[in-house]
């Protein structure tokens, strides 16, 4: 399947925005399943400086990028084309029990690469209660897919999707009191699950292919950027998981960046001198252009 | 060696009060045989090191000694040697505790010690390296994954960046403790951004002047040398510019506990200090704003916590970081020192692992252990720890977060140990447990006595040539008294000189010298920072204002109860008038009443034009541009804060007091303004310092002129005197025209005379020059908008027909006076506007964008 994305960040600021240095994870990774066919990054207004791709901690490609005019908005725009295939995914009954998961993660190469996924990030640490409400997932030697797969149906269940409820700022200690929240919020809320069990759990960043209700058009810039988790069993490697809709991964999700959690891998980030208020658009367009 | 000695038999116990010791005089120094004590051996005799110290100090009378260190101690206040302590409600600048009595170490120990520290630095560098290169260190099981990657100091951006001259780690600081057997352990590494050295060096320099004798019995390694090594270091950094670098001091601010060593140490090494919005990133290079433009740094010497230094890449929510920072170490348009990333070393969390990792990357021994310590991710050690708490101390791997303070096993309730050994239970890969160790003694001259208290020694070192060399010396802190078991600055501790006794003679100085190169002439001292030449702006401004304020409030004093002269308390009312722009008297109140309420005002620091509240101001400017001051300004600055944070007024304050207190106000504000005339190099600084007086006295002047209005007819009137006096015109009038003020003179003297530095007239023409001096850095051919306003200004008053304006309109109002007196003052705010907007734009705050706002999200 070959998807065309259309990705356009715009900020407003009330007052000028005199010096501003961004740091863009906007172009899709190129993986074994997703071939990157093409990808073009327009900035409005043109960047005075300061302007670098490169290749960030985690693998991801990052764009940096300097304003140093005076100005009240900002405009990102990226248009990628992207293929992907089928991922494999294990059968549940050749995947290992937890136990002894997390004693192949002692040893050797594995340890070294997975370490820093299986501790507390910033925004997405382990905390007792939490750890206690993943545990039940993983009784009796179930195989740990299994696990998995009850864990992640188990935070659809459980948390109602609430776009006002939380904001970038909410601890996640108040996303499990209160059981609501967005993608992100429930991609954290997972990888902290797992990270309380000893697991080692990314936070993954990309789009999702929404589908219009039934006899509708699609509509223009109404999908969004989307946000899910992907979690390491030894014997198999990496595992994505979409708590959000309840799915493991396959043909829709398409992906930008990965790290320990939403900051390692934010869209776009800036710090900037002046611009007082500032406002944010964003429209994302992800269409299916053939199979 | 006194290492060799054996170990204090523990079995005696303390032995308090033993009498007089041989050779340690009459002081009385009571020896605890559990401890190692510095200066007396377990036999009761005194060590040799300390012979020629211990005679000296016998010699001197007991008298003498405290006059002296009366002096020292007034030194300390003088110079603002301060240390601010998070915790204390008097905030900023509690000053720094000495004791007079060093730490005394032998030469042959030192050399012992000094191979340790540097062979430690030398293995903390290789393993940063490491870890941030190719990691083999992980691989092959010497340190776990799971500390280091869950390490908040490890810096994942900096990762795979190969740093200038490919050094991680330029300065290294060790806190050693000696255990009862006697020999040296090192409690906690620091790797950050080691503090302490510049405390150091001003503890040698006040002994120095305490005690000049004691130095010269037996010769001391001098401690400048190191500071000399640790320049060419910096200046050997620069990835261009190799002869004159511009190399800044980074600081995290005037609110960080050790900012008076920042700026000590900017001052002493001759760096520009900075904060971080004084730096900026252009095009991948970092650049200082000056009032001449952006100028390239070559080189940072960092005092800001590595996290903290690019909220680009590194803490968003940082304000004390460069925006961009990363990025252009990782192009290598900048060398860093320390190298961002090097807090990895904080905490001890290397300690239970060197020594395997001396001998895999030295093939070495290490020479100077760690306090034995164990890593709590390790099964076989959690173990061990509830039944051994009693002896631990439990440290946070990761430092920085809530509740980081180490905690004592033996202090803890059986309820916090229940809760430490969940939490550990919980993750055990985030604790570190040490060994309590018996820390040593060594004697403080409490009021003509000796007196044991534990100590530690922070020992630094810097990177030198190929190696790196050690501080013959360091900081040596104390318990806050006999009982105490913690050394804390930040718990009240004290501090002492260290002396490392210089060996044979011959074999060191010819070793030792450094050759310094001869100074290339310079005028003009180096970059001023916009930031700095605000605060100085403000600074200027400020002071002024405290004068302006006690001249008012004396006058009004002087005219109140007993305090009046002959016929003064007539003129009260117009006394009080005259302050109308900074409080307001209720109309009908008696006026002695009305005094007293004004002089409770100005003692109250929450009264914004308070005389308090403005003596707070001028000390904050002055902390904040601090490396810009001389000392003799700081003392100053320190005076007149003094003369007036400890003023409280009672219920009845005798109005003579507070016109003598008002008199040391003014002097104190006079000689502030003195120091700048007589003692400042006219460079840009000066110039900021004094444009921010100029303009507030022109303020003042116009203030003054407008509230005196209402109140005088043509002729001879008590508001006029009393005007004439607040501005310090009296004698000036009087030997001009030799009568009773008039208002036409009066206005001709205060407002258009150009002779007169209290009228606005002066002003405005300094002002002029002012800017005119400053627009040259500029370059530009067209007068800049502040010039056009001081050249209006000028013309304005000189073209000003006084007669005209002095006139009385019919029913005995000045309208035409007071609508230019308003268009004046307009102007002159306009003026203070326009340099803000000008020269220190840099104002604008800062704040993170893109992360803050999200974007829509399923």
């Amino acid at each position: 399947m070959i998807y065309r994305i259309h990705h356009v960040t715009s900020y407003g600021y009330s007052e000028p925005v005199l010096l501003a240095h961004h740091m863009a994870h906007l172009m899709p990774r190129p993986l074994p399943w997703q071939h990157c066919r093409r990808t073009n990054l327009r900035i409005r207004p043109q960047p005075t400086g300061g302007e670098r791709d490169g290749t960030d901690y985690f693998g991801n490609a990052v764009h940096f990028f300097t304003l140093a005019d005076a100005h009240r908005s900002l405009t990102v725009e990226t248009l990628s084309r992207v293929e992907l295939l089928h991922r494999p995914c294990p059968e549940e009954g050749d995947t290992p029990p937890l136990s002894v998961a997390l004693e192949a993660l002692e040893i050797g190469k594995t340890a070294v690469e997975t370490a820093e996924f299986r501790y507390a990030s910033p925004l997405a640490a382990p905390f007792a209660q939490l750890t206690a409400y993943a545990m039940p997932s993983f009784a009796d030697a179930r195989p740990i897919l299994a696990g998995l797969r009850d864990l992640m149906h188990r935070i659809h269940a459980d948390f109602t999707y609430d776009a006002t409820a939380t904001t970038i700022a909410t601890p996640l200690e108040r996303v499990f009191t209160e059981r609501r929240g967005v993608c992100q919020d429930f991609a954290h809320l997972g990888i902290a699950c797992l990270r309380g069990l000893g697991l080692p759990a990314r936070y993954v960043s990309g789009y999702l292919l929404t589908r219009p209700p039934p006899g509708r058009e699609r509509l223009r810039g109404a999908d969004a950027s989307h946000a899910w988790l992907s979690v390491f069993v030894p014997g198999h490697g990496w595992i994505d998981f979409d708590p959000t809709n309840d799915t493991i991964p396959d043909m829709e999700h398409i992906t930008t960046a990965w790290g320990r959690d939403f900051d390692d891998v934010s869209p776009l980030k800036g710090v900037m001198l002046g611009g007082g208020e500032q406002s944010l658009k964003v429209a994302v367009d992800v269409e299916p252009i053939s199979d | 060696m006194d290492r060799h000695q054996g170990p204090a038999d523990p079995a005696a116990g303390p032995v308090a009060g033993q009498g007089t010791l041989p050779g340690t005089g009459g002081f009385g120094y009571p020896v605890d045989r559990d401890h190692w004590d510095e200066m007396v051996a377990p036999d009761g005799v005194l060590r040799p090191h300390w012979e020629a110290f211990m005679s000296g100090l016998t010699a001197l009378p007991a008298e003498d000694m405290a006059a002296r260190w009366e002096r020292a101690q007034r030194l300390i206040l003088e110079n603002g040697v301060t240390y601010n302590v998070y915790s204390d409600p008097r905030g900023l600048d509690r000053p720094w505790p000495l004791d007079p009595v060093p730490l005394i170490l032998s030469d042959g120990e030192w050399d012992d010690l000094e191979q340790g520290l540097v062979q430690r630095a030398t293995l903390l560098d290789l393993i940063l390296a490491d870890l941030y290169g190719s990691r083999t260190l992980l691989a092959e099981g010497l340190l776990p994954p799971s500390l280091i990657l869950s390490h908040p100091g490890f810096l994942r951006p900096l990762s795979g960046i190969v740093p200038a001259g490919g050094i991680h780690l330029h300065f290294y600081a060790a806190a050693l403790a000696r255990s009862p057997d006697g020999g040296w352990r090192v409690v906690s590494d620091r790797g950050e951004a080691p503090s302490g050295a510049g405390y150091a060096l001003e503890n040698r320099t006040i002994i120095a002047r305490t005690l000049p004798e004691m130095l010269r019995h037996r010769p001391v390694e001098p401690l400048t040398p190191f500071f000399q090594k640790m320049r060419e270091t910096l200046q050997g950094l620069s990835p261009r510019n190799r002869d004159i670098p511009r190399i800044v001091l980074l600081s995290p601010g005037p609110y960080n506990e050790s900012f008076f060593e920042h700026a000590y140490l900017a001052r002493f090494l001759g760096y520009t200090l900075v904060e971080a919005e004084d730096l900026t990133v252009r095009d991948e290079r970092v650049f200082l704003k000056t009032l001449e433009g952006l100028q390239p740094v070559d080189v940072i010497l960092r005092r800001t916590d590595g996290p903290f230094c690019d909220p680009l890449e590194l803490l968003g929510e940082s304000t004390l970081g460069v925006a961009g920072l990363v990025q252009a170490v990782r192009r290598g348009t900048v060398a860093v020192a320390n190298n961002l990333g090097s807090g990895l070393l904080e905490s001890g969390v290397m300690a239970p692992f060197l020594p395997a990792l001396c001998r895999r990357l030295l093939d070495q021994d290490l020479k100077l252990p760690s306090v034995p310590t164990s890593w709590c991710g390790d099964p076989g050690e959690r173990e061990r720890l509830r039944d051994d708490l009693d002896d631990l101390v439990i440290k946070r791997a990761h430092p920085g977060r809530s509740g980081a303070d180490p905690l004592f096993g033996d202090m803890l309730s059986a309820a916090r140990r229940d809760a430490l050994m969940a939490a550990i239970g919980r993750a055990p890969h985030a604790f570190l447990a040490q060994q309590r160790l018996r820390l040593s003694t060594a004697p403080v001259w409490t009021s003509g006595r000796l007196d044991p208290r534990v100590l530690m020694l922070r020992a630094f070192v810097t990177a030198h040539g190929h190696g790196y060399v050690a501080m013959p010396g360091g900081l040596t802190r104390i318990a806050a008294d006999r009982d105490g078991k913690i050394v804390s600055m930040q718990a009240g501790g004290g501090s002492k000189d260290t002396w490392v006794l210089a060996g044979d003679p011959g074999r060191k100085a010819s070793a030792r010298r450094t050759v310094q190169p001869p100074a290339k002439l310079v005028r003009g001292a180096h970059d001023l920072p916009s930031r700095v030449a605000d605060n100085l702006f403000w600074f200027g401004r400020y002071v002024e204002r405290t004068e302006e304020t006690a001249r008012l409030l004396r006058s009004v004093m002087s005219r109140v109860g007993d305090a009046a002269g002959f016929g003064a308390s007539s003129e009260l009312p117009a006394a009080l008038a005259l302050m109308g722009h900074i409080h307001r008297v209720p109309p009908n109140a008696p006026p002695e009443a009305a005094a007293m309420m004004i002089a409770r005002k100005s003692f109250d620091a929450s009264q914004a034009l308070g005389l308090k509240a403005n003596a707070e101001r001028v000390h904050r400017m002055a902390a904040m541009a601090r490396d810009r001051l001389s000392l003799d300004t700081w003392r100053a600055v320190n005076r007149l804060h003094d003369e007036l944070a400890h003023v409280t007024l009672d219920d009845e304050p005798a109005a003579e007091d507070l016109v003598s207190l008002l008199n040391g106000v003014v002097l104190a504000c006079e000689a502030l303004n003195g120091l700048a005339m007589e003692n400042m190099t006219r460079g840009l600084a000066w110039r900021f310092v004094d444009i921010g007086r100029r303009l507030e006295r022109g303020l003042h002047a116009i203030d003054i002129l407008a509230n005196v209005l209402p109140s005088v007819g043509h002729a001879g009137s008590p508001a006029l005197d009393v005007l004439l006096e607040v501005s310090d015109s009296s004698m000036t009038y009087r030997s001009r025209y030799l009568s009773s003020p008039q208002f036409a003179p009066v206005l001709d003297l205060l407002l258009a005379d150009e002779s007169n530095p209290r009228s606005l007239a002066f002003q405005n023409a300094a002002l002029g020059q002012h800017m005119d001096q400053v627009a040259l850095a500029r370059r530009t051919a067209f007068l800049g908008p502040d010039q056009r306003l001081t050249v209006w200004l000028t013309g304005a008053v000189r073209t000003a027909d006084i007669d005209i304006l002095g006139r009385a309109d019919d029913d005995g109002g000045r309208r035409n006076l007071a609508t230019f007196l308003e268009v004046l003052r307009s102007k002159l705010w306009e003026l203070s506007e326009t340099l803000t907007r000008e020269y220190f734009t840099h104002a604008v705050s800062r704040r993170p964008g893109g992360g803050t706002a999200r974007e829509p999200m399923p």
